[in-house]
């Protein structure tokens, strides 16, 4: 139907500008802001997320005691159930755990590890994944076909399978006995690793489009680098779809971190993440303590579903043809 | 008197959007008869499509046909329950669509699509469908048609696929084919060829057809009598050689100026200035009245009505105000 | 069609030795396997003895090609843990897993194939906004969340399915099912929908999208222009072409789920090898760890190239524009 009337619409603005701030004030006050007013369920997963946020900076202002420092805890508050039941006790909102924890303490404390553990693997990932990526458009040639076959034979394993692989190998080098703080550093490695063939392969694509460009010629031309070429003019142009993958992997990469935690290989008893709290939780669950297992669930659950509502909200502003 | 195979009365298209109502189609009357070959040109958005999507009841929402009538063989179809107007389609209107490459499902023998059409409308068997099949597809001008029927949509070049397509379209021996730019997507050099086609299976089997295009070399050779739309109305309808010939409408004075010939190699084509307006904004009074050469007053304010002249209809004030004068304004 | 084959048959060998590199790798390097089998005082001379008795004092690639010719006669070595062969723990754990795995795979192919043509075709109705709500909860569920949900709600709460272990079994030849007895069935209801959710969901989006995706282009038009029944149109030509690419993913998607196994696995204490991967990882038993790399991505590896195949038979297009260049 080549003269179809087609009823008007909005004029498509995914098309990103070039420069960081730039794109930032135009996304403000483009289609995109408007249409993230105008989903009342975006606005109120933005609102949440922002929230989860809040809570976990502030964590240690907002809750009743450090659940992780052993001589806070009294075995005389243990097993207590949330406040509004029969048995709830002040000030334990959420109930307590075998070892007398407050379970809304415990919470919060977790959600800061889930976070620190999410974003530093978001990053890890897409700083390596948008390097390789920039390598591979860029050189081309072997180097590309290496890199981009090392990314499809990864592809064809879930991330999961990865973390838990780079989380045994690493346990398998350093010993069995790593502290909690060396723990996070092998998931955040571990879930960087599982993460970035997505970013590679965007970043490659678009650097095979944008290279050949008249205004690449130009950068060219008048001497400039091929690094501040690729920094300065083709990667301005993937931030868009990298936003969106960064966006919808923070939810994946927690919930790897939170499964691997559950799985009893991720972080330990002493620093838990919302994972460990469910695993921990999940022992008790027969014996109709729920509440141990259930809050935490609530709020894992909770922050991943707001984190994926702003990314499928994201992905579907910035560029309708991404899947 | 046997009434025309097709007539259209005072329809109107409308779009609803979120925002506004869009008037796709804003009044338009015409006839087909039978064996008559009725061209429809215009530019982009003028509604030529719609009108032919409007006719054989395929307007999606929030297209609706918001007013008028349209009448097959005297029987009115524009307000018919879905599956009734569904009974139409396909038996008594066949379509033709611009895009023979994306016109046919790739995952079914060509053969099988033609039956299952055929078996949709009629009582055949499936031997006596396939044979059926066989027989149009040698119609449409397809070799060796006992072979090809069992092939793919992806086996056959451009052309062939849209003289698959004109198969179906013809199999139930339907009263009217609506053919929406037939040859757009086709190679200059097949594009003769599928015209003369269609222009064959309407005589041999006295069928009306509508020919919707933005080329008016193709409604020149294959047509009895033209549309000329514009901004969802007809500006100017008649005979073709007529309007070819003898354009009384400002607009289509400049559609046919922009003809290349042969013999006028020297003239340059003449341009109209602008372009359509968007059905968002379409003007008061004549919708053509900003591009106008010949602009007054009136064409301002007040929308023309079609006026017969001769054997043309033209919607223009020119021609109702003070004919004379303005014929002999316009002609110098 | 034969030359496609061929280099789609060497790819997959060509995934196999890379996966092959690693777990060798591992298996060589990341820790002494030495030390796993000494005790502690053992004397020099005789770790120096159990050394060369393993063969690590060759060139590494003769070691390689020692794993590797072993590992295709699935000889992978003995488990730190268990002091057995891992060929034989995983051949014991493989039946569990495989029939966990094709039962939620076939829950949601069924499940996620209806919900979506349903939600595509009736895209305002109540019933498919509640598909698309529930869609989206399903993928922010972690699986082991949705595992803990069943069974504190069907098993704690109303105490109607078992929830852990796979029940009893019946052993034919080396393969052991649950599939012949009620308490094995019903022991497989709880873990197949954990395990079959996140595809379920997977499934019914894609097929919405395809549908819808189908239902716009050309050939629906001129079906309907041709006069089809509104049910020829939507169960002949739309579901059809909607459900090769899906059936393409669907496949692609067998290999996830046999992974993602082992999170279900543990949830539900079943007896697979997913459960055998995890302990493990939490042990760091790295025989077991590189033999179930080498399985997982041998399945893989099948399933892509059995893919392939089928699609070309599926896809009239393909199938010719594959076999005419050849």
């Amino acid at each position: 139907m080549s003269d179809a009337v087609v009823p008007h619409r909005p004029e498509p603005s995914a098309v990103p500008a070039r420069g960081g701030v730039g794109w930032v004030r135009r996304a403000l006050d483009s289609d995109i802001f408007y249409s993230f007013r105008r989903s009342k369920l975006t606005m109120a997963a933005g609102i949440v997320t922002i929230l989860f946020f809040l809570l976990a900076i502030f964590a240690p202002f907002l809750s009743v005691q450090n659940p992780f420092d052993p001589a806070q805890l009294q075995l005389m508050n243990s097993r207590i159930s949330p406040l509004w039941t029969a048995d709830g006790q002040s000030p334990f909102l959420l109930g307590t755990d075998e070892q007398g924890r407050d379970v809304c303490s415990a919470i919060l404390y977790g959600l800061r590890v889930s976070l620190l553990v999410g974003v530093l693997g978001v990053v890890l990932a897409g700083a390596l994944g948008i390097t390789l990526g920039l390598i591979a458009g860029y050189v081309g040639g072997a180097v590309d076909g290496l890199i981009m076959r090392i990314a499809d034979v990864q592809l064809t394993f879930p991330a999961i399978l990865i973390a838990l692989l780079v989380n045994g190998v690493a346990k398998s080098v350093f010993g069995n006995k790593l502290d909690a703080m060396s723990t996070l550093v092998v998931l955040v490695v571990a879930i960087g690793l599982s993460f970035w063939v997505q970013y590679a392969r965007t970043v490659r694509g678009s650097v095979m489009v944008e290279k050949n460009r008249d205004y690449v010629a130009a950068a060219q031309l008048i001497g400039l680098p091929a690094p501040i070429i690729m920094l300065r003019h083709v990667l301005p142009n993937t931030m868009g779809p990298i936003l969106v993958i960064a966006t919808i992997n923070l939810a994946l990469a927690i919930i790897t971190e939170a499964t691997l935690s559950f799985l009893g290989v991720g972080l330990p008893d002493t620093m838990p993440s919302l994972g460990t709290l469910i695993r921990i939780g999940n022992n008790y669950l027969f014996a109709g303590e729920w509440w141990i297992v259930a809050f935490p669930g609530f709020a894992l659950a909770g922050l991943i579903l707001s984190i994926n509502l702003l990314g499928d909200w994201l992905r579907d502003a910035l560029n309708p043809k991404l899947r | 008197m046997t009434p025309p195979v097709l007539s259209v009365r005072n329809l109107e298209v409308e779009f609803h959007t979120r925002r506004s109502v869009l008037h796709a189609i804003n009044g338009i009357s015409f006839d087909i008869a039978k064996g008559e070959v009725l061209g429809v040109v215009g530019e982009s958005g003028a509604g030529k499509s719609v009108t032919g999507l409007a006719v054989i009841g395929l307007l999606d929402p929030p297209g609706r046909i918001a007013g008028g009538e349209i009448h097959l063989s005297g029987m009115r179809i524009d307000h018919l329950p879905p599956e009734e107007i569904r009974r139409i389609r396909g038996k008594r209107i066949g379509m033709i669509f611009q895009d023979p490459l994306t016109s046919l499902n790739p995952l079914y023998r060509i053969g099988d699509q033609i039956v299952e059409t055929i078996r949709t409308h009629t009582n055949l068997t499936e031997t006596a469908a396939r044979k059926r099949a066989i027989d149009l597809l040698a119609e449409v001008g397809i070799p060796a048609p006992e072979k090809r029927i069992d092939a793919y949509p992806h086996e056959f070049s451009g052309g062939m696929r849209q003289r698959v397509v004109i198969a179906l379209a013809i199999c139930a021996e339907p009263e009217l084919i609506i053919a929406d730019e037939p040859t757009t997507a086709l190679d200059v050099s097949v594009q003769a060829q599928i015209i003369s086609l269609i222009k064959r299976l309407g005589r041999d089997h006295g069928t009306a057809v509508m020919l919707v295009t933005h080329d008016m070399g193709v409604i020149a050779e294959t047509s009895d009598r033209v549309a000329v739309m514009y901004s969802g109305r007809i500006a100017e309808i008649g005979p073709v050689q007529d309007v070819v010939q003898n354009p009384l409408h400002p607009y289509a004075k400049g559609l046919m100026g922009a003809i290349p010939t042969l013999a006028g190699e020297d003239k340059r084509l003449v341009q109209i200035p602008g372009s359509m307006p968007r059905l968002s904004a379409i003007p008061q009074g004549c919708p053509f009245n900003p591009r106008c050469g010949f602009v007054f007053d009136r064409c301002r304010v007040e929308r023309p009505e079609p006026v017969v002249r001769g054997r043309q209809a033209v919607a223009c004030h020119l021609y109702d105000a003070a004919p004379n004068d303005v014929a002999k304004e316009t002609a110098a | 069609m034969l030359a496609f084959t061929l280099r789609r048959a060497i790819q997959a060998i060509g995934v196999l030795i890379a996966v092959g590199i690693i777990s060798f790798s591992m298996f060589r390097f990341a820790g002494d396997p030495v030390n796993q089998i000494v005790s502690i005082d053992t004397s020099a001379a005789e770790r120096e003895a159990v050394r060369k008795s393993l063969g690590l004092d060759d060139p590494v690639v003769v070691q390689f090609a020692r794993y590797f010719g072993n590992a295709a006669q699935f000889k992978f070595g003995v488990s730190y843990q268990f002091r057995q062969p891992v060929s034989n723990l995983l051949a014991d754990r493989m039946p569990a897993t495989l029939e966990l795995a094709i039962c939620a795979t076939i829950f949601a192919m069924v499940f996620g194939i209806l919900m979506g043509v349903y939600s595509a075709l009736r895209r305002e109705s109540a019933l498919a906004k509640l598909f698309q709500a529930v869609s989206l909860i399903g993928i922010s569920l972690p699986t082991f969340l949705i595992g803990i949900l069943l069974i504190y709600l069907f098993s704690v709460t109303l105490g109607w399915l078992p929830s852990f272990g796979r029940g009893d079994v019946v052993r034919l030849g080396w393969w052991t099912t649950g599939l012949l007895t009620l308490s094995g069935l019903k022991a497989l209801i709880l873990p197949s929908i954990t395990l079959g959710l996140f595809q379920l969901t997977l499934i019914m989006r894609l097929v919405r999208a395809e549908m819808l995706e189908v239902l716009r282009t050309d050939y629906i038009r001129f079906a309907r222009a041709r006069g089809l029944t509104t049910r020829a149109i939507h169960f002949g030509h739309a579901l059809k072409n909607t459900l090769v690419p899906v059936i393409t993913v669907a496949g692609l998607q067998f290999g996830s789920v046999i992974a993602f196994a082992i999170i279900t696995e543990t949830v539900f204490q079943w007896p697979g090898m997913g459960l055998l991967f995890v302990q493990a990882v939490q042990n760091v038993d790295i025989p077991i760890m590189a033999a179930y790399l080498l399985m997982v991505s041998l399945i893989f590896v099948t399933i892509n190239l059995v893919v392939d195949l089928l699609y070309t038979i599926v896809d009239p297009r393909l199938r010719s524009t594959i076999s005419r260049p050849a």
